[in-house]
């Protein structure tokens, strides 16, 4: 039997006591139906089937009837992205796109895909925008509250680890989020990808997202460890404006940002299409 | 590995969810934020009334509009208004837009394994006067935008807005040269939602516009199509 008690933060109880007669708002557990089932519930009725890949060995007969559970969800929360970063000699490299969409609608083309966690660490997001966003920002107190306690910087190891375990509670509750934690500590530049399955890999490169077959494919033709700063934020660039090229659940404008020793930076925010045209006229010229 | 039967069953489960219908939709200027609903509620094909409020005015300087189950919003609302209330009691002022639309965040994904049915829209001045204007999906996904519209007819208002407020797929003007005035936003409010209650079965009835400046919050209704 699964109980949330301790799941989002034992901390936060001691914190609120100052006004006990009200402690009824300061929850910190999310709210589960009062029924058998409560999370097979919640997934037939929230259609946010994960971007990433499908099992391939799934029998037609239950991929049918997972085509029919998303037809019918009711609420489809918002999703699709590309996202991609990956480390190098100089620091990481992060570049996301920022169009969100609720079924065929694109319900937004200005969706900030990258959360800063402190000033030296982001996350990004994939899946279900609202599970990321919350939970990352969680991620954020956890780790300003590490750094109050313990008067050092968390490092991106351990601050990945405390999303990862939080994640793998929920685990079966329908919940998407796909996850890189990016930042530079002590041990150099990092890279982790978290995963609501409750997955946790450590790489120099990821790519997630609807699009990110299409990023993956620019991204591994041309990453080396010892890239120039300048190489690097414009290979990032350059895979997610292929994903958004073809990827239709991909689009809106392409942010790219650098995390070095001194802390995260946003480096640029251009338009998908726009972009594409640019770099075609490029590649005319230098043809000529 | 469930069998056929099972699968009609399933078919057939009760859903605790049913969809009012509506519109809703908001502008934000330099300093000021227009926001409106129709006050339709369908269910099905029938018309249950004609005007059930889905406005919220939680301070002089930040109202809230949904659309989706009536049931929901009017919860919603409810503990919306209490949490407003507590908090300038607590701390001896109204809350900032900002820490609004923080809230309703938090409530919409406080109840993400059972989520209410509406598509909100939070409008209204920042503590720098402002105009702003929050979207959000069923479960809380926030997001500062200069415009948005939900609910049955957003796929109608939301090309309309897109062209005429973010100027996108114009060649005849540029964006230096526009200024989005309060009297163009109303208009331009009205426009919308009338042109939504044309084409979409579930707007009409009556239309409640407000106008959120420094000055406070002016509220107005007018009608539309009954039919």
């Amino acid at each position: 039997m699964f109980t949330l008690g301790s799941v989002l933060d034992n901390e936060l109880k001691s914190t609120v006591e100052d006004f006990s007669f009200e402690t009824n708002f300061s929850t910190n557990q999310l709210m589960l139906p009062n029924i058998e089932k409560p999370f097979e519930f919640a997934q037939s009725i929230i259609g946010l089937e994960k971007d990433l890949q499908e099992n391939e060995n799934q029998l037609m007969f239950h991929q049918q009837k997972k085509e029919e559970r998303k037809e019918r969800a009711l609420i489809k929360g918002y999703k699709g992205t590309t996202t991609l970063a990956f480390i190098y000699e100089k620091g990481t490299v992060i570049a996301v796109d920022s169009r969100a969409t609720s079924g065929q609608y694109i319900a937004s083309q200005s969706v900030q895909k990258v959360v800063p966690i402190n000033s030296y660490m982001l996350g990004t997001l994939a899946g279900g925008a609202a599970d990321c966003q919350f939970f990352l920002a969680h991620l954020g107190r956890i780790c300003n509250l590490y750094e109050l306690r313990n008067n050092e910087t968390i490092s991106v190891a351990a601050a990945s680890k405390l999303l990862n375990n939080i994640l793998y509670s929920y685990r079966n509750y329908g919940l998407s989020v796909g996850s890189m934690i990016c930042g530079y500590d002590t041990r150099g530049p990092q890279l982790y990808y978290i995963d609501s399955d409750g997955s946790r890999l450590k790489n120099s490169l990821f790519s997630v997202g609807s699009g990110s077959p299409f990023a993956y494919g620019v991204l591994d033709a041309g990453y080396r460890w010892d890239l120039s700063k300048e190489e690097a934020l414009d290979l990032g660039r350059r895979a997610i404006c292929a994903a958004t090229f073809k990827d239709s659940y991909s689009g809106g404008t392409i942010k790219v940002y650098h995390i070095d020793e001194n802390g995260w930076v946003k480096i640029s925010d251009d338009d998908a299409s726009e972009l594409w045209y640019e770099y075609e006229k490029k590649e005319k010229k230098e043809k000529k | 590995m469930e069998t056929y039967l099972g699968e009609k069953q399933q078919a057939s489960q009760w859903s605790p969810y049913i969809n009012n219908g509506g519109s809703c939709l908001a502008v934000a200027g330099d300093d000021f934020a227009v926001i409106a609903s129709d006050t339709r509620m369908s269910l099905g094909y029938s018309i249950k009334t004609r005007y059930s409020t889905k406005y919220l005015k939680i301070t002089e300087k930040c109202s809230i509009v949904s659309s989706g189950m009536q049931a929901d919003i009017f919860t919603l609302h409810k503990v919306l208004k209490s949490r407003a209330q507590i908090y300038e009691q607590k701390h001896g002022k109204p809350m900032s837009t900002d820490a609004v639309a923080k809230l309703v965040s938090r409530l919409l994904y406080y109840r993400r394994f059972f989520p209410y049915y509406t598509f909100n829209i939070v409008a209204g001045i920042d503590d720098e006067g402002v105009g702003c204007v929050f979207s959000y999906d069923a479960i809380g996904t926030l997001e500062r935008v200069k415009y948005s519209a939900s609910g049955s007819g957003s796929s109608l208002i939301e090309p309309v807005l897109d062209n005429q407020v973010a100027l996108k797929n114009r060649n005849d003007i540029k964006k230096e040269d526009f200024k989005l005035t309060k009297e163009y936003a109303i208009d331009l409010v009205k426009d919308a939602i009338t042109s939504a209650g044309e084409r979409d079965i579930y707007t009409g009835d009556f239309v409640e516009i407000s106008v959120i400046d420094i000055n406070g919050t002016h509220e107005e209704k007018f009608e539309l199509r009954f039919d």
